[in-house]
C-alpha cells in the first residue's frame, strides 16, 4: 500500500457495482411486480421506438434511479480524476501502480490474482469511461424518462460500466477477460433492451454470437500467451519479452500467433473486418446506448487490448501488417456504405467501424500513443453526435430516417450547433480534436518504419469519405425543406436539460480534446505522447523526426484538403443540386444497389457461413444429438428396463423360492469360508 | 455312558425330525416335533444344561407345540384340501442343497478346535440365572418386551375383530 | 465328557433337515415346525459349545433364541389364521400375490 487516493482505485469499479446492485433491487422488488401487474391488463400493442409520448406521473422510484444511476458513475469518475492526478505526480518511469485484490485462481504453477493497475494507458481509458459515461447516464434520465422499465436500463448500464472499467482496469488478461465477456453481456442486454421487438431482440443475439467467434480467438491467444510467458499478468509478460526472446523459447512465429489471436478478438469486439456486421444491427438499442457502448467505449476495448499488448505486437511485424491492412480497408470499406444509408444512426454506426479502422490502423503503424489519442477524441465527438442525434429522433417522436428530417436547424437550438461541432471534429477541420488525433494516425501511416504510402492514402481517402457523408448527415437532418410528416413536425421540441447539458458539456470536450496533443511541427507540445511514453516508448515518434517538417505540413494540408472536399462535394449534392443524388444512383444503379445493401455482406455470410452452420447444426442436431447422444442416453435406459424386466420375473411372490435363495447364499458363503 | 446315550438321544431327535419334515398331516408332524424336542431336552441334560432342558420340555414342548396343535385344530384343514406336496425342480435342489449345507457343517465341525474348560456348573440353574439377572439383564427384560410384543401382534392379528 | 464334535455334527444335521422342511413343503404349518427344528439345531450347537467351555453364556444364548422362537411361533401362527379367514388356504405356493 502506498497511501493516498490510489489505495482507493479498487472503489472505481466498485461504485458502479453498487450502483448494479442497488438498481438491481429497485427494479427487481419496485419496478417488476409494476410492470408485471401492468402487462396484465393492458395490450402488448404499445408501440416501442426511441423517446415515446406520455405524460403519466412517475413513479417514486424513478428518481431514486435516476440519483443512483448517474451518480455512482460520477463518483467513479471523480475518484478516477483524484487517482490520476495522483499519479501523474509521479515521475514518469515511476507512472505504475498495481492493486491486488484477492488472489483469485490459484492452480499448480499458474496463478491469476484480481488485481488493478493503473498506469497512464489504463487512467486515460478510465478518465474517457467514467467521464463519457457519467455525461451519457445523466442524458439517460432524459431520453429514458417515458420508458417503463427505467430501472432495468440502469442496472444494465451501471452492469456495463463496471464490466468496462474491469476490463481497463484489470492487471492481467485473465481479469481483461471477465471484462470482456461482461462488456459482451451488458451490450446484448441492451441492444436487446427492447426485446418485445423481434429486430432488437435478433440484433442483440447477432451482436452476442458475432463477439463470441472474436472471444474464441482472444482466450485462445491467452492461453498461448500462458504457455509461453508462464503468466498472464502484464508487467510479467512485458518484463520476460527480452529474456524469452533471448533463449528461443519466444520465436517470432509464436509471437505472430499470439497477436493474431488477439487480434481475432480485437476484431471481434471492435467490429472490424470481416466481423463487423454486428455492430449496425446494435443500432437497435437506445440510443444512449449507442452513444456509450457502440461508439464511445466498449467497441474501443479492442483498440486498448492491441494497445496493452504493443510490446508483443511489436515482436510481430506480420500482425502489425495484419492489423494495419485490416483496420485501413475497415476504415474505407464501411465509410463508403455510410454513404448512402438513410437511417441517421447507420450512418453514425458505419461511421464508428470506420473510425475504428482509423485507430487498428495507427496500431498497425506502430503509433499506439496516436491509436489511443484517436480513441479518446473519438470518444467525445463520437458520442456527441449519438447522443444529438439521440436528441433529433427525440425531438421527432422516433423517426429516424433521415429522408423524413430536414429544416430541423431553427427548431433545435441547441442540438444543432453541438452536433455540428462534432461534425467538424470528425471531419478533421483543424483546431478540432478530431484533427490531431487523425492527422498523426495518417502522418505515421506514411512515416512510421510499419507504414506505408497506400496506408496513408486509404486513409487520408477515408476522411474524405468521412468529411462527405458526415456533412450529408448534417445537410439532410438540418438544412433544406422540412420533409417531415406534418403530425410530427407540430411536437418538435428541444431537449430537457438533462440532454442538452451533457451535449454542450460533449461539445466543449469535442473542441478542446485534442488540444493535448498538437504536433510539434504546428508549433505545439505532444502532451499526450509525453504521458503515453511510459507504456509505448518514444519508439515511432523520434523515427518520424528524421522526416523534414515541411511534408509534414504538406501531407497534414492534403488531409485537410481531401475532408474540405468532401464537405463541398456535399455542399453541392445536397445543398446547390439536390435532384443530383438521385440522379447519381439512377446512373449506375449497380453500384449504388450494392453500396445501398452494404454490399451485400450480410447476405454473403448468410449464404456462405450462417446457412452452413445452421444446417450443420441442424445434421448435429438429427444425426448426432438425436442419433448418437439420445441414443446412448436411451440405449442406456432400455438395457436397464429391459435388465429390470427380467429381473423382476424372479420377484416370484412365492415364499419357497425365496427360502431356496437364502439357503442358496448360506451354502455358497459357508463353502466359501470352507475353500478359502 | 454318555456316548451311548448321545446316540440314542440324538438317533430320536433326527429320525423325529424327519418324520416332521415328511408327514403329510401337520398334526402328525406335531408330535413328532414334540418327540424331537423331548430327545433335545435329553440332550440338553447330557450336556448338564438343565435349566434348558427343563425350559425346553416346559415351554416348546408345553407351550409352542401346543400352541401348533390349537391352530391347527382350529383351522381344522380337511385332508383332501391339505396342499398337494409335488416334486418340482426347484424343491429337488433345495434338499440337495440342504443336504450340501449338512455336509459342509460336517466339515467345519472337523475343524472344530477349543480348550476344554474346567469349570463343570455352567449350566445349572443356579448359574444361568444368575448370568441372566446380571450380565444379561438388559437382554432379558428386553426379551420380556419382545414377548409382550408378540403377544399383542398376535391377538391383532388372529382376532377378527378388534 | 465327550468333545463337542458330535453335538456339531448333531446340530448341523437337525438344522439341514429344518431347511429341507422349509424349502420343500407347501404346507405352511409344517413350514413353521421344520423352522423351530432349524432353531432347536442351533440350540444344541450353543448349549454343546457352552458346556464344553464351561461358559454360562451358551445358555444364555440358547435361552434368548427359545424366547424369539416362542414369539415368532405365536405371530406366525396368528398370521397364519388371518391368511386361512382370508383365502381358505394354507398353500404357500398360492399366496404369491406379493410379486412384480
Amino acid at each position: 500500500m502506498v497511501g493516498g487516493i490510489l489505495d482507493y482505485l479498487w472503489l472505481v469499479p466498485a461504485l458502479p457495482l453498487l450502483g448494479v446492485v442497488l438498481n438491481g433491487a429497485i427494479a427487481l422488488f419496485s419496478e417488476r411486480p409494476l410492470l408485471l401487474a401492468e402487462a396484465g391488463h393492458e395490450e402488448a400493442g404499445h408501440g416501442h421506438g426511441d423517446a415515446r409520448g406520455g405524460d403519466e406521473a412517475p413513479a417514486p422510484y424513478r428518481k431514486l434511479v435516476a440519483l443512483i444511476g448517474p451518480g455512482v458513475v460520477g463518483a467513479a469518475f471523480a475518484v478516477s480524476l483524484l487517482c490520476v492526478l495522483q499519479l501523474a505526480a509521479r515521475a514518469p518511469q515511476d507512472r505504475l501502480f498495481v492493486q491486488v485484490l484477492f488472489p483469485w485462481i490459484q492452480a499448480g504453477g499458474f496463478t491469476g490474482s484480481a488485481a488493478l493497475q493503473l498506469d497512464p494507458l489504463s487512467a486515460v481509458m478510465i478518465l474517457v469511461v467514467t467521464g463519457v459515461g457519467f455525461l451519457i447516464h445523466v442524458y439517460s434520465v432524459g431520453y429514458m424518462s417515458h420508458e417503463k422499465a427505467f430501472a432495468r436500463y440502469f442496472v444494465y448500464l451501471n452492469l456495463f460500466t463496471f464490466a468496462m472499467l474491469t476490463l481497463v482496469l484489470g492487471s492481467n488478461y485473465l481479469v481483461m477477460f471477465v471484462g470482456w465477456e461482461g462488456v459482451g453481456l451488458c451490450s446484448y442486454l441492451l441492444i436487446g433492451y427492447w426485446y418485445e421487438k423481434q429486430s432488437a431482440s435478433d440484433a442483440g443475439k447477432k451482436a452476442f454470437i458475432v463477439n463470441r467467434i472474436g472471444d474464441f480467438g482472444f482466450i485462445l491467444g491467452v492461453f498461448l500467451l500462458f504457455w509461453t510467458f508462464g503468466s498472464v499478468d502484464y508487467t510479467e509478460v512485458f518484463a520476460r519479452i527480452p529474456a524469452l526472446s533471448g533463449n528461443g523459447t519466444l520465436t517470432t512465429e509464436i509471437a505472430t500467433a499470439i497477436t493474431l489471436l488477439l487480434f481475432v478478438g480485437a476484431v471481434g469486439k471492435s467490429a472490424q473486418i470481416p466481423l463487423y456486421v454486428w455492430l449496425p444491427d446494435a443500432m437497435e438499442g437506445p440510443t444512449p446506448v449507442s452513444a456509450l457502448i457502440h461508439a464511445a467505449t466498449m467497441v474501443t476495448a479492442g483498440v486498448y487490448m492491441v494497445a496493452r499488448s504493443s510490446a508483443l505486437y511489436m515482436l510481430a511485424p506480420v500482425s502489425m501488417g495484419a492489423v494495419a491492412a485490416v483496420g485501413a480497408v475497415t476504415a474505407i470499406f464501411s465509410a463508403t456504405i455510410g454513404i448512402t444509408q438513410n437511417d441517421i444512426k447507420r450512418v453514425l454506426a458505419y461511421s464508428t467501424v470506420s473510425q475504428l479502422g482509423y485507430m487498428f490502423l495507427a496500431c498497425g503503424v506502430g503509433a499506439f500513443t496516436a491509436g489511443i489519442f484517436h480513441l479518446m477524441t473519438h470518444a467525445f465527438f463520437k458520442a456527441l453526435l449519438f447522443l444529438a442525434s439521440g436528441s433529433v429522433i427525440h425531438a421527432l417522436s422516433g423517426q429516424q430516417d433521415m429522408r423524413k428530417m430536414g429544416s430541423l436547424k431553427k427548431h433545435l437550438p441547441i442540438t444543432f450547433p453541438t452536433m455540428f461541432i462534432a461534425t467538424l471534429a470528425i471531419a478533421g477541420i483543424p483546431g478540432l480534436s478530431g484533427f490531431f488525433s487523425k492527422d498523426e494516425i495518417l502522418w505515421k501511416s506514411f512515416s512510421s518504419e510499419h507504414g506505408h504510402l497506400a496506408l496513408w492514402a486509404i486513409g487520408t481517402l477515408a476522411a474524405g469519405v468521412t468529411a462527405f457523408y458526415m456533412f450529408r448527415l448534417v445537410f439532410m437532418t438540418f438544412y433544406g425543406e422540412s420533409r417531415m410528416e406534418p403530425a410530427v413536425e407540430k411536437h418538435v421540441h428541444e431537449s430537457p436539460w438533462s440532454m442538452t447539458v451533457p451535449l454542450m458539456l460533449l461539445a466543449v470536450f469535442s473542441v478542446i480534446g485534442g488540444w493535448v496533443g498538437v504536433p510539434e511541427v504546428l508549433g505545439g507540445h505532444n502532451y499526450f505522447e509525453e504521458w503515453m511514453a511510459p507504456v509505448f516508448g518514444h519508439g515511432a515518434a523520434h523515427e518520424a523526426a528524421h522526416h523534414p517538417a515541411a511534408l509534414e505540413l504538406a501531407l497534414m494540408a492534403g488531409s485537410v484538403l481531401v475532408a474540405l472536399c468532401g464537405i463541398a462535394l456535399a455542399y453541392y449534392l445536397y445543398r446547390v443540386r439536390t435532384k443530383k443524388p438521385e440522379e447519381i444512383a439512377e446512373k449506375v444503379p449497380g453500384l449504388y444497389d450494392v453500396v445501398l445493401n452494404k454490399y451485400y455482406v450480410d447476405e454473403i455470410y448468410d449464404i456462405v457461413i450462417v446457412r452452413k452452420v445452421v444446417n450443420g447444426s441442424i445434421w448435429l442436431w438429427n444425426a448426432f444429438d438425436a442419433a448418437f447422444i439420445d441414443g446412448i442416453v436411451n440405449g442406456i435406459a432400455a438395457v436397464v428396463r429391459g435388465a429390470g424386466d427380467g429381473v423382476r420375473r424372479l420377484q416370484t411372490g412365492v415364499v419357497g423360492n425365496y427360502a431356496f435363495s437364502l439357503l442358496l447364499g448360506a451354502v455358497l458363503v459357508v463353502g466359501y469360508i470352507l475353500l478359502r | 455312558m454318555e456316548p451311548i446315550l448321545f446316540v440314542i438321544f440324538g438317533a430320536i431327535a433326527v429320525g423325529g425330525a424327519i418324520m416332521v419334515v415328511t408327514r403329510r398331516h401337520p398334526m402328525a408332524s406335531a408330535l413328532y416335533l414334540i418327540l424331537t424336542l423331548f430327545a433335545v431336552a435329553a440332550l440338553f441334560v447330557l450336556r448338564q444344561a438343565h435349566f434348558l432342558a427343563a425350559i425346553q420340555v416346559i415351554v416348546y414342548a408345553g407351550a409352542v407345540v401346543v400352541l401348533f396343535i390349537f391352530v391347527i385344530m382350529l383351522i381344522n384343514v380337511p385332508v383332501h384340501k391339505l396342499p398337494v406336496e409335488r416334486v418340482t425342480g426347484l424343491r429337488f435342489l433345495g434338499v440337495l442343497a440342504a443336504g450340501l449345507l449338512i455336509l459342509e457343517s460336517a466339515v467345519l465341525t472337523r475343524r472344530f478346535a477349543m480348550p476344554r474348560a474346567s469349570a463343570v456348573d455352567a449350566g445349572s440353574v443356579q448359574a444361568v440365572g444368575k448370568a441372566l439377572f446380571t450380565d444379561y439383564l438388559l437382554a432379558f427384560e428386553i426379551t420380556s418386551v419382545l414377548l409382550l410384543a408378540a403377544v399383542i401382534g398376535a391377538i391383532a392379528l388372529a382376532k377378527k375383530k378388534i | 465328557m465327550m468333545e463337542p464334535a458330535a453335538y456339531l455334527l448333531l446340530s448341523g444335521i437337525l438344522f439341514g433337515i429344518g431347511v429341507v422342511g422349509v424349502v420343500a413343503r407347501k404346507n405352511a404349518l409344517i413350514i413353521l415346525m421344520s423352522v423351530e427344528i432349524m432353531l432347536n439345531g442351533v440350540n444344541v450347537a450353543f448349549i454343546a459349545v457352552g458346556s464344553h467351555l464351561g461358559d454360562v453364556t451358551g445358555s444364555v444364548f440358547a435361552f434368548m433364541v427359545m424366547t424369539v422362537a416362542a414369539a415368532e411361533a405365536a405371530v406366525g401362527l396368528a398370521i397364519l389364521i388371518a391368511i386361512y379367514r382370508l383365502k381358505e388356504t394354507i398353500d404357500i405356493t398360492e399366496l404369491n400375490v406379493l410379486k412384480w
